[in-house]
C-alpha cells in the first residue's frame, strides 16, 4: 500500500495544481458576484498561449522560456477574460451564456489558429518543467517522498498564490470589499466602492488564474497542446462548490478531486487498485458535488448575488 | 422609426457580427474572406447530396436547439442536452445492437427508449431545482460528464468494436438511414430522423401556443413568483419542462448516433449539445426559428471541410462563428445601445438641417 501510494502521490499532486489554481480564478469571479462557467475555455487559451510561447521561444531561452510561457497563459486568459467580464458587467448580458460562448470561442478558435501555425492543430514543446526532490525536506520519514519529492516548481507557486489569495481576499480591506460585491452590490456601492471596477478585477484575476492552470498542465504533464483541457475547467468549477467558495475548502476539494481522477486513470496498471470500478472513481466528483448542493441547498455559502445584474441606474 | 429593436432584427445582426469576425479572422492568416465564404456556402449546398448532409448535420441541431429552446421558455437553461444526447443514443444503440425484431417494431424502440433515457437525464437536474433549488445550470455541467463516463465504460465493456474507441457498428436495420432517400439524395448520410425532427418541431410548437401545460410552462418562465400565486404548480413545470427538454435531447442522441453515424464514439461530448444553445438563442427560442437556425448552421458544417479542402482556412471557422454569433446575442444589449445612438444621430443632423422635429 506504501508503494502505490508513494508512486499515486506526485501524479496526483501535478494533477489537482492546474485544477486548484483554476478553480480559485472561479473563486475570485463568483466572491465578486459573476458566474463564470467559461473556465474551460480560459484555460484552454492559457494552454494554447503558453505552448506558442514556448515552443518560439525555447530555441533562444531554453530554461526562461518555460516561465516566460506560464506568464503568457496567465496574461493570454486574463485578457481573454474581459470578453467575459464586459459582456456580464457593463451589458447586462446573462452570465452563463457568456461563459458558454467563452468557451466554445476558445476551444474553436485556439485550434484554428493552432492549426495555420503547425498543420495539425498541436503544438509540442521541447521540454517543460523538470521534476525534483528538495533539499532536505524530501528526506522526512513518510512526508518526505509523498510532499517533497519529484515536486514541479510550479506546484510551489501554486500553493503560494493560494495562500496569498486567501489572505486578500479575507485579511485585506481588497478582499472584504470584494466579497461584499458578491454578497450586497448595492450596499457596497452606496458605501463608495466602485462595483464595476471590482467585478472587472475579479473577472480578470480568475482569467490569469486559469490561464495559469492551462499552461501548467502544458509544462508539466501534458507537454502537448491539443485543443482542449478534457473537462479540467468544468472539474474546476464543481471543486468550487463543494470547497464552498472557500480558499481551503477549493484545497481540499480539488485534492479529493485530483486523487480520485488519478485513480482512476492508473488503476488499469496497478492492480491492487484494479478492484474499485474506474467508473465509479470517474464520476465521483460529479456526483459528489452534486450530493453537496442538495446538503448544502440550505445553508449555502455560495455569494448571494452571485449572477445578478448589477446596474446602479437601474432604479 | 422605432426605438427597441425587435428580436429577429437583434438575431439577424448577431449574425452578421458573427460572419464578419469569421471574415476578420480568415484576413488574418492571409486567406480571401469572400472566397471563403464562397466556398463555405458551396460546400453546403452545391450539390444534391451536400444538401442531403446539410440537413441531417441540421436534424441534430434542430432537435438539441429546441431542448435548450424548450427549457428557455420556462426560465431553464439546460445546458446538459450533450450529455442527455450521449444517454439517448446510449440506449437505442444498445436496443439497436441486441434486439432482433422486425424493422419498424425494432426503430420504434429505439425511439422510444431514446426519449425515455434523455428524459430521465432531464429530470434528475429538473427534481434537484424543483425540490432543493439547486441550479439547473450546474447540475446539468455536472450530468453531462456522469453521462460521458456511463457512455464511456459502458460501451468498453458491452459494445466494443475493434477499434476499441467506439461502439460496434448497428447493422444496416438498426439505423435510420433507409435506401430511397439516400438514393434520393444522391448517398448523403439524410435519414429518417428529419422526419423525427420536423414532428418535434410541430409538436413543442402545438404545446407551447396552443395547450395549458405550454401556458403554464411559459408563465413559470416570465415570473416565477406570479404564477405560483396563481396557483400553477411550479415544481411540477420545472421538472416537466426539463424532462420534456431531455427527451428532446435524448431524440437527437438518437438522429446523431443511428443516423447520421452508426455507431459512438466514447470519451466525447457531442458539440451539437452546445451547439443547441446557439441554435435556440438565435432562433429566438421559437420552434420555427430553431428550424431556420438549425439549417443554417447545417450550412456551416457541412460546408466547412469543401473549404478547408480548396483554401487554407482550417474548418474550425464554422464553429468558431457560432460561438461568436453566441457571444453577440448575449450581448444585445450592445446592439441595441448603438442603435439608439444611430437613432439621435440621425435625429440631430435633422435637427442641425433646420427640420422641425
Amino acid at each position: 500500500m506504501w508503494d502505490i501510494t508513494k508512486l499515486v502521490f506526485p501524479y496526483a499532486i501535478a494533477y489537482t495544481i492546474p485544477l486548484m489554481i483554476t478553480a480559485l480564478g472561479g473563486l475570485f469571479s463568483e466572491r465578486g458576484g459573476i458566474i463564470n462557467i467559461g473556465l474551460e475555455g480560459l484555460m484552454v487559451v492559457g494552454f494554447f498561449a503558453s505552448a506558442v510561447t514556448i515552443t518560439s521561444l525555447q530555441i533562444f531561452l531554453p530554461d526562461l522560456s518555460v516561465w516566460i510561457g506560464l506568464l503568457a497563459g496567465m496574461i493570454a486568459g486574463m485578457l481573454f477574460s474581459v470578453l467575459h467580464a464586459f459582456a456580464s458587467i457593463n451589458l447586462n448580458a446573462n452570465q452563463v451564456i457568456s461563459g458558454t460562448a467563452i468557451n466554445m470561442i476558445a476551444a474553436a478558435i485556439t485550434v484554428y489558429l493552432a492549426r495555420t501555425l503547425t498543420g495539425s492543430g498541436n503544438i509540442t514543446i521541447q521540454s517543460g518543467l523538470p521534476r525534483f526532490d528538495i533539499p532536505l525536506l524530501s528526506k522526512i520519514p513518510f512526508l518526505g517522498p509523498l510532499l517533497f519529492s519529484n515536486t514541479y516548481a510550479s506546484t510551489w507557486l501554486v500553493l503560494g498564490i493560494l495562500f496569498l489569495s486567501w489572505f486578500a481576499l479575507y485579511k485585506t480591506s481588497f478582499g472584504l470589499r470584494l466579497r461584499a460585491c458578491g454578497e450586497h452590490p448595492y450596499a457596497a456601492a452606496s458605501a463608495g466602492i466602485n462595483v464595476y471596477r471590482m467585478r472587472y478585477i475579479a473577472v480578470m484575476i480568475s482569467g490569469a488564474f486559469a490561464g495559469l492552470g492551462g499552461a501548467v498542465i502544458l509544462v508539466t504533464y501534458s507537454g502537448e497542446f491539443n485543443g482542449s483541457v478534457a473537462g479540467l475547467g468544468f472539474l474546476a468549477l464543481a471543486a468550487l462548490i463543494f470547497g464552498q467558495w472557500k480558499p481551503f475548502g477549493v484545497l481540499g476539494a480539488t485534492f479529493f478531486f485530483g486523487s480520485a481522477v488519478t485513480i482512476a486513470n492508473i488503476s488499469q496498471v496497478i492492480p491492487e487498485l484494479g478492484v474499485i470500478p474506474p467508473l465509479l472513481l470517474k464520476i465521483f466528483p460529479y456526483v459528489i458535488t452534486l450530493v453537496a448542493l442538495i446538503v448544502f441547498s440550505k445553508s449555502s455559502q455560495a455569494p448571494k448575488a452571485e449572477g445578478e445584474v448589477f446596474d446602479l441606474g437601474r432604479n | 422609426m422605432k426605438k427597441e429593436l425587435n428580436e429577429v432584427t437583434k438575431s439577424l445582426i448577431a449574425t452578421f457580427l458573427g460572419l464578419l469576425a469569421g471574415a476578420l479572422l480568415m484576413l488574418s492568416i492571409g486567406s480571401n474572406p469572400i472566397e471563403g465564404f464562397t466556398y463555405l456556402l458551396k460546400g453546403g449546398t452545391m450539390s444534391i447530396e451536400r444538401i442531403g448532409n446539410t440537413l441531417s448535420t441540421a436534424t441534430t441541431l434542430i432537435l438539441t436547439g429546441l431542448s435548450v429552446a424548450f427549457a428557455f421558455r420556462t426560465g431553464l437553461f439546460n445546458i446538459g442536452v450533450s450529455g442527455q444526447m450521449l444517454i439517448g443514443g446510449l440506449c437505442a444503440t444498445i436496443v439497436g445492437l441486441t434486439l432482433d425484431f422486425p424493422r419498424p417494431i425494432l426503430l420504434f424502440i429505439m425511439l422510444i427508449v431514446a426519449i425515455i433515457g434523455g428524459a430521465i437525464w432531464g429530470i434528475i437536474p429538473g427534481l434537484l431545482k424543483a425540490k432543493f433549488n439547486v441550479h439547473e445550470v450546474v447540475a446539468t455541467i455536472m450530468m453531462n460528464w456522469i453521462a460521458l463516463w456511463v457512455v464511456y465504460y459502458t460501451v468498453q465493456a458491452f459494445l466494443i468494436d475493434v477499434q476499441e474507441t467506439q461502439s460496434a457498428d448497428l447493422p444496416a436495420v438498426a439505423q435510420l438511414k433507409v435506401p430511397w432517400i439516400t438514393e434520393l439524395f444522391q448517398g448523403s448520410s439524410l435519414n429518417l430522423g428529419l422526419v423525427v425532427a420536423l414532428l418535434a418541431v410541430i409538436f413543442i410548437k402545438i404545446i407551447l401556443d396552443k395547450t395549458t401545460l405550454g401556458f403554464e410552462l411559459k408563465a413559470v418562465g416570465f415570473n416565477r413568483d406570479a404564477a405560483l400565486c396563481n396557483g400553477i404548480k411550479v415544481s411540477r413545470n420545472i421538472i416537466l419542462s426539463m424532462m420534456i427538454a431531455g427527451g428532446l435531447a435524448g431524440l437527437a442522441g438518437l438522429t446523431f448516433y443511428t443516423g447520421f453515424a452508426e455507431n459512438m464514439q466514447i470519451g466525447i461530448l457531442p458539440a451539437q449539445g452546445f451547439d443547441g444553445i446557439a441554435v435556440a438563442l438565435l432562433g429566438i427560442s421559437t420552434p420555427y426559428g430553431v428550424l431556420i437556425a438549425a439549417i443554417f448552421f447545417g450550412i456551416l458544417h457541412t460546408g466547412k471541410g469543401f473549404m478547408s479542402a480548396m483554401t487554407d482556412i482550417p474548418p474550425q471557422i464554422a464553429n468558431t462563428i457560432i460561438a461568436i454569433i453566441i457571444y453577440f446575442t448575449a450581448t444585445s444589449l450592445l446592439i441595441q445601445r448603438l442603435w439608439v445612438k444611430i437613432l439621435r444621430k440621425k435625429k440631430s443632423k435633422k435637427n442641425a438641417k433646420g427640420g422641425v422635429d
